[in-house]
């Protein structure tokens, strides 16, 4: 199937929850965080849909909020689609897939490291990436980078680039 | 004799560890040389490419995507160039394809060769490592002629490749595969079918193909455990449908289907194919430019996407998001180590300790790949 015809069988089931379709190139599908694990349950268990497989889960800071991204994948039909579910910069949360798709585990955690969602019922929530005790979440927009860790530099002069500079 | 005390023993393996293919740790749970649990520790090569990414802009970002997975770069190379190319709508020429497809599968075909020949160390045989380090050294030379670089090549671009194949190129890489092809044949008679490698390898870490899918499994590990799926057949770019090849998958001939031979045996089978490939595109390969014309400004229109690239490890997913400026907004690779590391710790409950070695092999991660 391609992937509006799947959002227009999502619409049919869930009429509330999705929100908007659009995009290009990648056409995809804004759902309610609220049901994002009712949703992700109907698109894996229903045969003729049948998303065996999380191909990716990521996460994208737009200043204004954070969205989430899933590439759902079935290996049975060959297709695939694009969800996302927007939540705000303050405080982000939604609930973990990690129960329908395992490798969702890892990915959520990454999520969690470097934007800092927090995602509900995750069994292992914790930094993977960066040091346990890193300050912030690299990957936000305003996030700046400390000037050491323990006592450690993370700056080096350069006779090329002026750390000043902007591009 | 009074009762012996037991208790469970916490051992680390790694950062510095030889068997662990880069910097990795794990933390080993282990009931005599029986493991509870390994749990993975990653992040010791974090580099933030996701981040710089969105400060160097898209042509800029090319030498860095090398960085991404430095076994394989001819594939990180082509998966960036895709996105860009897919957000742009920028086609490019067929001669500039196919050059990628030859240095994409030479790539792979060096992949695979450091693969099976450090599984072979992995378990301690030193003489099949340097047997395959001496092929891949050859496929070395021929990139180097290629592009200059014998491991971060920097050698494609948005709207194709850097520069067309040297004169009396074309004939060494076919002089090189007729070499190479009886070579692989020796291998297996020296390594893969010896007694010791298929009592050390079968029945090891058995990953079932319900398991594979569900922990997102891509490439040679996934197609060991039965499943037919590969991006250059199933969603095809480039060239690949011009080519006649097959799919190898994992039977179990050696034990069950999923272990760590048929794993093993999946990077033997995919050279055969890369050499059949390879034939094909230096006999057919067009002539013509091998780089569109592309603006030094590269500005794709705001949008977003994902292409997923073969890669030697696997599904490699670029997901980019453009806001219509000279530097991308996002940029995430989905890439196969990630993926198989995830796995590491459901497998190793029940493993030998010795065994975890060769679940790391066999399911070939690389540290950069995984921390990016």
């Amino acid at each position: 199937m391609e992937p509006v015809q799947i959002y227009e069988r999502l619409k049919q089931r869930f009429p509330e929850q999705i929100l908007e379709v659009g995009g290009k190139p990648d056409v995809f599908a804004v759902v309610d965080p609220g049901a994002i694990v009712e949703i992700c349950e109907f698109l894996r268990n229903e045969p003729e849909l049948w998303f065996d497989c999380l191909s990716n889960e990521t996460g994208v800071d737009y200043k204004d909020r954070i969205e989430v991204v899933y590439h759902l994948f079935s290996y049975r039909h060959r297709h695939g689609c694009v969800l996302k579910v927007k939540l705000p910069r303050e405080n982000p949360q939604v609930a973990t897939v990690e129960t329908i798709w395992r490798s969702a585990n890892w990915m959520e955690r990454e999520i969690f490291d470097l934007l800092g969602v927090t995602f509900l019922g995750h069994s292992d929530l914790r930094r993977i990436l960066m040091p346990e005790d890193w300050p912030g979440h690299p990957l936000r927009k305003d996030f700046v980078e400390p000037q050491e860790y323990h006592g450690i530099s993370t700056v080096r002069e350069s006779p090329i680039i002026r750390l000043d500079q902007k591009h | 004799m009074s009762t012996l005390r037991t208790e469970e023993m916490t051992l680390n393996m790694g950062p510095q560890h030889p068997s662990t293919h880069g910097v990795l740790r794990f933390v080993i749970k282990a009931d005599g040389e029986v493991m509870r649990e390994a749990i993975p520790d990653v992040g010791y090569l974090h580099r933030s490419i996701e981040k710089i990414a969105e400060k160097v802009g898209y042509h800029g970002f090319m030498p860095y995507t090398d960085r991404v997975d430095y076994v394989c770069a001819m594939f990180t190379n082509q998966g960036w160039a895709m996105a860009c190319e897919k957000l742009a709508g920028i086609e490019v020429p067929r001669r500039g394809e196919y050059c990628r497809v030859i240095a994409a599968e030479f790539n792979r075909l060096a992949s695979h060769l450091l693969t099976v020949g450090l599984m072979g160390m992995d378990i301690g045989a030193m003489t099949p490592f340097l047997h395959a380090l001496r092929e891949r050294e050859m496929i070395n030379d021929l990139i180097e002629e290629l592009c200059g670089a014998r491991l971060t090549f920097n050698y494609m671009r948005i709207g194709g490749v850097a520069w067309d194949l040297p004169p009396g190129w074309r004939e060494k890489a076919l002089a090189y595969l007729d070499h190479l092809d009886p070579i692989l044949d020796e291998f297996n008679a020296l390594f893969s079918y010896n007694k010791i490698c298929i009592q050390r390898l079968a029945n090891v870490a058995v990953i079932s193909a319900e398991d594979a899918i569900n922990y997102n499994l891509v490439g040679p590990n996934l197609r060991a455990s039965g499943v037919k799926w590969d991006v250059r057949k199933d969603i095809p770019y480039s060239v690949y449908p011009e080519f006649d090849f097959e799919i190898p998958i994992g039977r179990g001939e050696w034990g069950t289907t999923g272990d760590a031979m048929d794993r093993y045996m999946m990077r033997i089978r995919e050279m055969v194919q890369s050499s059949r490939i390879l034939r094909q595109a230096l006999t057919q390969i067009p002539d013509g430019p091998v780089l569109a014309k592309v603006v030094r400004n590269f500005k794709p229109p705001a949008g977003e996407c994902q292409v997923r690239v073969e890669s030697a490890r696997g599904d490699q997913g670029w997901y980019v998001v453009s806001d219509g400026s000279s530097y991308p907004w996002r940029v995430h690779v989905r890439t196969g180590s990630f993926a198989a590391m995830g796995i590491i710790q459901k497998l190793s409950r029940g493993l030998m300790i010795a065994d975890l070695v060769v679940l790391i092999a066999s399911l070939d991660v690389i540290a950069p790949e995984i921390d990016r």
